[in-house]
């Protein structure tokens, strides 16, 4: 399945939030996007942000001062 | 059976909205949040610069709103179309460089614009009568309703009772007796609601989450326009006003020092967007400088950024200058003394 890696490189939330939305948007379900971060917040925020919009979270994690979250598109949830 | 009718909440992580959303919850409405990002807001920007406040709990509250409300939430970045609003008030400013009324106004049309193009039926506020001086006022609610293009689908349901009717209350869309009169600064009702709904964890009210309403910030952003002549800003701006100790000691140039690691980590970002200094010889702090220099206005910079680092009291610091580009070199001065610093440098 493909993913979109989206740069949200010190951005601060909720931009890394709306960058991830924005791109999820006309996304088929199972589709993935990986937003690569500075901001820390992004790791508590981007998946609360998918659990309330019915997307699911793949991975949250943080790697040499990054922190990923990867996301898989879930059919009939919200952008 | 009748169609379910769908709202859109103005969300901003505070206790009304979520209790505004919570009530039409309750009738049966399918309500969706929206939250507005203007880039002024205060939500978690400095949590996640300063490193000392990096061990507090840091939640986006209007997600964490939605996830109470087991409601959908859309952000919605409004940085460029907020510029109009910001820099040209219609109604004025607040104490400092907060255009409430004309903010509220222009969210108010954007979640009118939203609602039509996703085909929702109304939108709800949690405006409260006399809550805030400017935009909330009994005076106000009107120009809110009929300034945004929204008229009589705007409905704010903690105060509805003392306004007049709307059409998702004429059409029977939301029961007005089950919606409340709140008015005036307390905020006794608001907290005896949430106790009804068992709600107990809350944001502090609204009003602290925007930067325009902060003194200290409001004369940083006046101090960029008037050395730039005129009011435009980019976002890159707006975030660098959040941060370090800002000083201009000539009306082309300013500095921004770093206050501690958090801040210098953040501000290291704009090293291509902003020639750069830092002290080698010491710790000291990372300095960013807004403006064309000459060699004379570096070996000043470098003085003022000394004095801020632990040579403070030595007789020659080493600092390292750096233009955009990436080309660095080194300069030896002398820091400058506390009292060789004008006041009036200190934005």
């Amino acid at each position: 399945m493909s993913r979109r890696i989206i740069d949200c490189r010190r951005l601060l939330c909720p931009m890394p939030v709306i960058k991830v939305q924005n791109a999820i948007e006309g996304l088929p379900g199972g589709s993935q996007v990986e937003a690569v971060c500075t901001d820390p917040g992004a790791l508590k925020d981007i998946p609360a942000w998918s659990r309330i919009n019915g997307h699911r979270v793949l991975e949250a994690t943080s790697r040499d001062g990054e922190y990923i979250v990867v996301v898989e598109v879930v059919e009939g949830g919200a952008s | 059976m009748s169609e379910q009718r769908k709202a859109a909440a103005l969300i901003s992580g505070g206790l009304d909205s979520l209790l505004a959303a919570r009530v039409i919850l309750e009738q049966g409405v399918h309500v969706e949040g929206i939250n507005f990002y203007t880039g002024f807001c205060v939500e978690g920007h400095t949590h996640a610069i300063r490193k000392r406040d990096q061990k507090k709990e840091k939640r986006n509250n209007a997600l964490w709103v939605a996830e109470q409300l087991g409601i959908k939430l859309h952000i919605i970045d409004i940085v460029e179309d907020y510029k109009q609003v910001l820099v040209n008030p219609k109604h004025g400013y607040g104490a400092n460089l907060n255009p409430c009324l004309d903010c509220k106004i222009f969210m108010v049309h954007k979640a009118y614009e939203w609602i039509k193009a996703k085909g929702f039926d109304f939108i709800i506020t949690g405006e409260v009568i006399g809550q805030r001086p400017m935009s909330q006022r009994k005076e106000t609610m009107p120009i809110v309703s009929d300034e945004s293009g929204a008229h009589d689908l705007l409905l704010r349901p903690l105060c509805a009772k003392n306004l007049p009717l709307t059409r998702p209350e004429r059409e029977g869309w939301v029961d007005r007796e089950a919606l409340y009169d709140f008015s005036g600064r307390s905020r006794k009702p608001q907290m005896a609601l949430a106790a009804r709904f068992g709600i107990e964890d809350y944001a502090q009210p609204a009003g602290g989450c925007c930067f325009l309403t902060d003194e200290q910030y409001a004369i940083k952003l006046k101090d960029l326009w008037r050395a730039r002549g005129d009011k435009n800003y980019e976002l890159d701006d707006i975030m660098l006003l959040k941060v370090g100790r800002h000083l201009r000691p000539a009306s082309h140039y300013k500095v921004i020092i770093a206050r501690e690691e958090g801040e210098a980590n953040f501000m290291q970002g704009y090293r291509r967007l902003y020639a750069s200094m830092a002290t080698v010889s010491h710790g000291g702090p990372f300095a960013l400088i807004d403006g064309e220099v000459d060699d004379q206005e570096i070996e000043l910079i470098a003085r003022v950024v000394a004095r801020y680092s632990q040579g403070r009291g030595a007789e020659q610091v080493e600092l390292s200058y750096s233009d955009t580009s990436g080309q660095s070199r080194s300069l030896r001065v002398k820091p400058m003394a506390a009292h060789e610093i004008p006041k009036e440098w200190l934005i």
